[in-house]
């Protein structure tokens, strides 16, 4: 039995020289995972900037401001609307359609804003309808459909639409 | 004591698990689009959206008239918050220095001095993380009164200071947020203080703490494993079995404890009671260590009751379950080698929760990860992961941009093959309605002017119409004629010439009001017309400037852009590279280290099931039973 003894005092014994083992290379990877992080943060902040340079090329070839329309989808504050879905035309042609996921969700809910469409309008009258799908908190389906006419002049125009269980509601900015 | 490192860890994952918020009245709308996707999680996209609008805020000659203006605090706070979310602790910190350096709101400045000092803390810099500390005053919002005092006590603790820390942590028992954490790192900080008995008290305290939710839960037993261990080394054995016995059984210790417990059992010459947790234990998931060493440590306990025949088969079993084991890791290190772990962790469906690393385990092809769980969840190795992730998706990104640019370059080509041929016509024709327009401006610039001197100097015959112009001009040569005319009937001509000439005289000086204030609505309908005009005529030189802005001036940019997109992506790739291979070599090392372990486990298996048959086979023959000493906690 002593002989059972002394292997285990050995097993520890080997186990402790790995573990001391390991802790060396820990220090070492933890330093060069240290070194990797800051090289990374910079390669991020390099790549946002190029993004940035590339939003506003985008925005420039793409979106003319004398054409430039953007629609923008919020929840109303507090109110307990399930959204699922959401569809939106335009002087009667189907834009922009999104299903939320429970994260998309969440993330209005919290006080976000959706950009559902950017696209090209001439200057002028034109006509907006905005398509809601949900759930109350009873439980029950709900669905609504609003028109709105908007005038597009000469400068970028951002449209936002809160929508509630009560209301759709179209704002100008 | 890395102890307390793990429960500032969770302290700090608890305060930073709050997401970002718009205003009420929210102004900006693309304030909100970033607030949007950082609400999701995806803060490059949130960074991307808020740097841009903070660039254009800044460039407006009149920022005030900006509709960033009225969220601009909140915006170059929420930069600064988005950055440390994803992970760029640098620039976080130059955001969240310049909100402080600038005049905003006791409030807003004391919880960017807060944000600072947790970023200083995550890097190890706990002096610096005070400094940040102290320039709190005054007002500190409600929301992270605690958290203040929380980091505070923790950042004491990193200094060698745990006297100060225990004072702040002792203030910090009531609070609700805190419950478990501020407990445990009150008797971490009096142990360190060398105040054991207080500290053992504490811990108690803390371990049986009436809570439900997972952290507190969880640091509830992590109180009682350091009780036990801490009776272990005094050696208060049964007191060290009872802390024990307060851990979960389905926490995160719980195999620990059960080990422990086992071992404490043990030490008080309990075998029978041993046997007890390690069959609990011997059951669960053979990867973990703690299941493992009780694959060993059990049937040890049968053999120092004399059940050899019992012992040798469990010697049997853990042997055969070890090289089972030891087979699983070569072939975890031979596909970590591979390269699969890696791909592995780039499954995007993988990425969809929080939870992702322990959904790793589930994966059917990756047995690289049963065992390293331990290693994932470990801070250093989240971070490097997380790199990898996002040094993956910022690969992806630039993948997509290369295309975008080859699109936009041929959507610019196909603009130029169809406005260069048309713009020179085009521009031929304009010049001529554009001398038209001119000259018809200036007709009507002429007009306007005559009408309005007539308002001051009235002029009847100037409002004459065609028939009476006429006339008048007849009757001014029949007037001239008669100048020089000879006759009886001269003077009687000349009578009717005159009465003619003042009938039209009478008419126009008699309609002249009504004439002008009709000259006067054609005139207002003229310029109708030619606000038509002049709207059609901007619109023509608005569009014929965008067909021109649509394909001219973009080479430059776009040339500048693919250079620097192909430079990031370079060093994208090699730091990918660099980053997959650390973590591939951390892993196999992990591995390597589990498997050694299993390898002395396996010799001492082999070993311990020959002695035991012989054994089995002795007292078969002979029962005489022999107690030897224990063999002590074996981790």
């Amino acid at each position: 039995m002593r002989t059972l003894r002394k292997f285990w005092i050995a097993t520890i014994a080997a186990l402790g020289v790995l573990a001391s083992a390991s802790s060396v290379a820990d220090a070492s990877y933890r330093e060069q995972m240290k070194g990797l992080d800051e090289q990374v943060q910079e390669v991020k902040s390099d790549v946002l900037s190029i993004a940035a340079e590339l939003a506003r090329l985008e925005e420039r070839l793409l979106y003319p401001s004398n054409t430039h329309l953007a629609v923008f989808i919020a929840l109303a504050e507090r109110d307990t609307l399930r959204l699922d879905a959401v569809q939106i035309q335009i002087d009667g042609q189907p834009v922009a359609h999104s299903i939320y996921s429970f994260k998309e969700l969440e993330a209005l809910q919290k006080g976000g804003v959706q950009r559902i469409y950017t696209g090209n309008v001439t200057t002028g009258e034109h006509q907006i309808e905005v398509s809601i799908a949900g759930k109350l908190d009873t439980g029950k389906d709900y669905a609504r459909t609003e028109h709105f006419a908007f005038t597009k002049g000469i400068e970028p125009k951002l449209i936002g639409v809160t929508l509630g269980s009560s209301q759709l509601q179209l704002g100008d900015w | 004591m890395p102890r307390a490192t793990l429960i500032v860890g969770l302290g700090l994952a608890s305060a930073l698990a709050t997401g970002a918020c718009a205003s009420k009245d929210l102004r900006d709308l693309y304030f909100g689009e970033a607030v949007y996707y950082a609400n999701q999680g995806h803060y490059f996209e949130a960074l991307e959206r808020l740097d841009a609008e903070l660039a254009l805020h800044k460039g407006v000659d009149e920022p005030q008239r900006d509709s960033l203006h009225y969220h601009i605090g909140e915006a170059e706070f929420s930069v600064g918050d988005f950055e440390l979310y994803y992970r760029m602790h640098h620039r976080a910190g130059h955001a969240i220095k310049a909100v402080l350096e600038g005049a905003v709101d006791e409030n807003v400045r004391n919880e960017a001095a807060y944000r600072l000092a947790r970023i200083h803390f995550q890097k190890d810099q706990a002096a610096d993380a005070l400094v940040a500390l102290d320039r709190i005053t005054g007002k500190v919002p409600v929301a992270i009164r605690d958290d203040v005092e929380f980091l505070r006590a923790n950042v004491y603790l990193a200094l060698g200071r745990p006297g100060d820390a225990a004072a702040v942590l002792k203030r910090l028992q009531s609070a609700q947020s805190l419950t478990g954490f501020a407990a445990y790192n009150l008797g971490i900080a009096m142990l360190q203080e060398g105040r054991e008995q207080d500290a053992i008290s504490q811990l108690d305290r803390a371990g049986q703490l009436k809570v439900s939710d997972a952290g507190p839960l969880a640091i509830r037993d992590k109180s009682n494993m350091l009780l036990g261990k801490l009776m272990l080394e005094a050696t208060d054995f049964p007191h060290a079995q009872q802390y024990f016995d307060r851990v979960r059984l389905d926490g995160p210790f719980s195999n620990q404890a059960l080990l422990s417990s086992g071992w404490a059992d043990v030490s008080s010459q309990n075998f029978e009671r041993a046997v007890v947790p390690w069959s609990i234990l011997a059951k669960r998931e053979v990867t973990d260590a703690a299941v493992q060493e009780a694959l060993l440590a059990l049937p040890y306990a049968y053999s120092k009751l004399n059940v050899h025949g019992r012992a040798a088969v469990l010697y049997g079993d853990a042997l055969k379950s070890f090289g089972e084991e030891l087979n699983k890791v070569d072939a975890s290190i031979k596909s970590i080698a591979d390269g699969r772990f890696l791909k592995a962790l780039v499954r995007e469906e993988l990425q969809q929760d929080k939870g992702w690393v322990i959904r790793l385990r589930t994966l059917p092809d990756s047995p690289e990860t049963f065992y390293l769980m331990q290693l994932m969840a470990s801070n250093d190795f989240q971070t490097a992961l997380q790199n990898y992730l996002d040094l993956e998706e910022l690969r992806k990104k630039m993948a997509g941009w290369q295309k975008s640019l080859d699109a936009y370059e041929d959507m610019i080509r196909l603009r130029k093959q169809n406005y260069d041929p048309l713009l020179p016509g085009i521009d031929s024709q304009f010049r001529e309605l554009d001398a038209q327009i001119r000259l018809r401006m200036e007709q009507r610039n002429h007009l306007q002017q005559r009408l309005h001197q007539l308002l001051v100097e009235p002029r009847p015959d100037l409002l004459a119409n065609t028939d009476e112009r006429i006339a008048l001009d007849r009757i001014h040569a029949v007037e001239q004629a008669l100048e020089h005319a000879h006759g009886a009937n001269v003077d009687q001509l000349k009578q009717r010439v005159k009465r003619l000439k003042g009938t039209i005289t009478w008419t126009l000086y008699t309609t002249y009001p009504e004439r002008l204030t009709e000259a006067h609505e054609h005139l207002n309908a003229l310029n109708a017309d030619i606000a038509v005009l002049t709207k059609q005529y901007q619109e023509f030189v608005r569009t014929r400037q965008a067909a021109e802005h649509s394909y001219l001036g973009y080479g430059e940019t776009i040339s500048r852009l693919r250079t620097r997109a192909a430079e990031a992506l370079q060093n994208v790739n090699q730091l990918m590279a660099q980053q997959g291979h650390l973590i591939e070599t951390v892993a196999i090392d992990e591995l390597k280290n589990r498997r050694a372990r299993l390898e002395v486990y396996q010799t001492q298996a082999r070993y311990a099931v020959a002695d035991s048959y012989d054994r089995a086979a002795k007292t078969q023959a002979a029962p005489a039973p022999e107690q030897a000493a224990p063999a002590g906690g074996g981790h």
